[in-house]
C-alpha cells in the first residue's frame, strides 16, 4: 500500500509577506518562524483553538486582537480584506511586539495561499 | 524552579473596552519575570483573559487577585454583576448571553467559561444573580 507523507514547508513571516503581497504594518525580526496558521473573526476561538507561534488571518479590527495574540503567544497577526487597524492597535503591537501585517486579500484567498505554500510548495 | 511568593490585587472596570485585557497582560509579564515556564504562563493569560473579558462585558466592576506559591498559581475573579442563573447551561460550549456590541469585539461565542476551566488545574465557579460571579482558578506548577 502506498503511504503518502505529509510535508510541510517552513514558512517565515518574511515568506508571509511575499506571498500575500502584504503591507508590514508593524515588526521589527521578519524571520520568525510561523509554527501553525489560523483565521478566525472570533477571538474567542483563537483563545480557544490556537497553538503559540500560530499566525492569525483575520477580519476582525480590534485592540483585542492584539491582546489575544499577547495572551495566546502567537507570533503575529494578519488583518484582511484591506482592513486599516488604527494607530491605539499599531502602538499596542508595538508596545508588546506583536507583528502585524495588512494585506488586501480576503480571508479564503489568503488561507488558499498561505495552505498552498505550507502543504505543496 | 521555584518562584518568589506574589500576591496582587487589580480593580477593573466593567464597559471599559478599550483597557480590557490589560490586567490579564500584566499578570502574564509578571509570571514570565518569575520564571515560570511559557506552557503555564499562556495557560493563566488565556484564562485569565477570557475572565477579564467577562467581567468588563457583563459586570460592572471587579476585582482579580494573583497569587503565586511554589506549588500553584491561583487567580480569584469576583465582579459586581447581574450573576449567572443557570451555571450548568454557562459551562456549556456555544452557550452565550452576549449583545451583538460583544460579539462585534470577537467575544461573546460561549466559549469562555468552558475555556477558562479547560486551560485549569482547579476550577470553581460560584453566582449568585442580581450580587455577582466568583471564579477560582487555578493552574498547578511543575514540582
Amino acid at each position: 500500500m502506498a503511504t503518502t507523507a505529509v510535508t510541510r514547508k517552513a514558512l517565515i513571516l518574511d515568506d508571509v509577506v511575499h506571498l500575500l503581497r502584504a503591507r508590514v504594518l508593524y515588526g521589527k525580526d521578519m524571520t520568525v518562524k510561523v509554527v501553525e496558521v489560523g483565521a478566525a473573526d472570533l477571538m474567542s476561538d483563537v483563545l480557544a483553538l490556537s497553538k503559540p507561534g500560530m499566525l492569525i488571518l483575520t477580519g476582525l479590527v480590534s485592540v483585542q486582537v492584539i491582546r489575544t495574540a499577547i495572551v495566546s503567544d502567537l507570533c503575529g497577526v494578519i488583518f484582511v480584506r484591506g482592513k486599516k487597524p488604527g494607530r491605539e492597535i499599531l502602538d499596542l503591537a508595538r508596545e508588546a511586539n506583536i507583528p502585524v501585517l495588512g494585506t488586501d486579500l480576503t480571508m479564503f484567498e489568503a488561507a488558499g495561499v498561505l495552505y498552498g505554500a505550507i502543504f505543496s510548495g | 524552579m521555584v518562584p518568589e511568593e506574589f500576591d496582587h490585587g487589580y480593580e477593573v472596570h466593567g464597559r471599559d473596552f478599550a483597557n480590557a485585557g490589560r490586567v490579564s497582560t500584566a499578570i502574564k509579564d509578571i509570571l514570565k519575570g518569575l520564571g515560570i515556564q511559557a506552557a503555564i504562563v499562556r495557560r493563566v493569560a488565556i484564562a485569565s483573559y477570557e475572565a477579564e473579558m467577562n467581567l468588563v462585558m457583563y459586570a460592572a466592576r471587579g476585582r482579580m487577585q494573583l497569587r503565586v506559591s511554589s506549588e500553584a498559581i491561583t487567580l480569584h475573579v469576583a465582579d459586581e454583576g447581574p450573576g449567572i442563573e443557570n451555571i450548568n447551561l454557562a459551562m456549556q460550549e456555544g452557550y452565550s448571553t452576549a449583545t451583538q456590541e460583544m460579539r462585534e469585539m470577537g467575544f461573546g461565542a460561549g466559549m469562555g467559561l468552558p475555556n477558562i476551566k479547560r486551560n485549569s488545574d482547579d476550577f470553581v465557579i460560584t453566582s449568585e444573580v442580581g450580587r455577582g460571579t466568583t471564579l477560582l482558578i487555578r493552574v498547578l506548577l511543575a514540582t
